[in-house]
């Protein structure tokens, strides 16, 4: 009666929702500001990517998680 | 069957699947783990020594070897960039490439997050810039391993920028005036207490995240990569082969630029931390 595999399936899934959904709306906010001014497209792309590295920090830790209960 | 029933059975199979598996997928962590061997599969293996000191273990790791190849690496490019500056001031050939990643650590990301006094530190931040890029992209060669995919490693790595973030903020604002200034200016009483913890738990939560950024990018792209190219095994047919080895070559190149985006991002955060340390105007 070994739950945690389905736990750590159903936690990764979830993770992958969340983050994926930050970084979506973070990826189309940028790509609207930089249509609307394109010369601070480098500036936006910089900040875009700090954000998206920050967004996918966080769900990396519940990957963590679910690989820790993956191999328990 | 209740619901449970069926879920209990899910779990069994799983459990059975899983179970076959780890003969087949077993080699993933194998790769991905430190071991004390350097194993280089069709010629033979090096057994790395052991060394017991004091108590602890201190033997010879993967991972250490790969940190010392990353050391050696490291020093003999930038020591000869070094010492070329001294002669002429215009670089040439891998000295130029070296010159425009120390501009852009300096210019980008030290001047812009500590402002005034960025010299400093500029040392630390260079030197933990381009040791995590380095030991990245060592993991991408065949043959051998990521040392910052090792959770010890990466701890190291943000256990030092803490310090060097606590002692500069210390060295500016002094020992006491450091922790009086986390706090922010013009909050009403009560709310003090609360502000005090949030202010000491953030100081520690900081770090840990860029330990655990900087690991789990990089054990996950490995990862990623092993389990694609596992399925041709797994599933032991030609057909997969093409599929699988295009999955896993777009899933590398993605890997470089994730070891390059993730030294920046390291070296970003631990300058921002150090700037709002040392300038802490809230």
């Amino acid at each position: 009666m070994d739950y945690a595999y389905l736990a750590a399936g159903f936690g990764a899934a979830l993770t992958v929702i969340g983050g994926a959904f930050g970084i979506g709306k973070l990826a189309s906010s940028a790509m609207e500001a930089s249509g609307r001014q394109p010369e601070s497209a480098g500036d936006i792309r910089t900040s875009m990517i700090i954000a998206a590295a920050l967004i996918e920090g966080i769900s990396l830790f519940a990957l963590v998680i679910c690989i820790l209960l993956a191999l328990k | 069957m209740t619901p449970l029933d069926t879920l209990h059975t899910a779990a069994d199979s799983l459990k059975t699947v899983v179970a076959s598996k780890t003969q087949d997928t077993g080699w993933i962590m194998h790769h991905i783990l430190d071991s004390r061997e350097l194993d280089f599969p069709p010629f033979g293996v090096i057994h790395l020594p052991e060394i017991h000191l004091f108590g602890m273990d201190l033997s010879i790791t993967k991972h250490l070897v790969f940190i010392w190849l990353a050391v050696i690496v490291l020093s003999f490019f930038l020591i000869r960039a070094a010492k070329a500056y001294k002669k002429s001031r215009v670089p040439k050939g891998f000295n130029n490439v070296l010159e425009v990643l120390i501009v852009f650590v300096r210019d980008e990301i030290a001047r812009p997050t500590i402002g005034k006094g960025f010299e400093r530190f500029l040392p630390y931040l260079l030197t933990v810039f381009f040791f995590i890029l380095t030991a990245n992209f060592m993991g991408l060669l065949p043959y051998s391993s990521t040392s910052t995919s090792n959770i010890s490693v990466t701890v190291a790595l943000a256990l030092i920028s803490f310090v060097v973030t606590q002692v500069g903020g210390m060295m500016k604002n002094g020992a006491f005036g450091y922790f009086r200034g986390l706090i922010p200016h013009g909050i009403p009483a009560w709310l003090l207490p609360i502000m005090i913890v949030v202010e000491l738990l953030g100081l520690f939560t900081k770090p840990f995240a860029l330990a655990v950024r900087l690991f789990a990018n990089m054990t996950a792209g490995h990862i990623v990569i092993m389990a694609l190219l596992g399925l041709i095994f797994i599933l032991r047919t030609y057909f997969v082969v093409p599929v699988s080895i295009s999955f896993a070559l777009f899933i590398y190149l993605l890997e470089i630029l994730v070891a390059l985006i993730q030294a920046y991002i390291f070296t970003m955060l631990s300058s921002l931390f150090i700037g709002m340390a040392v300038h802490q105007e809230h």
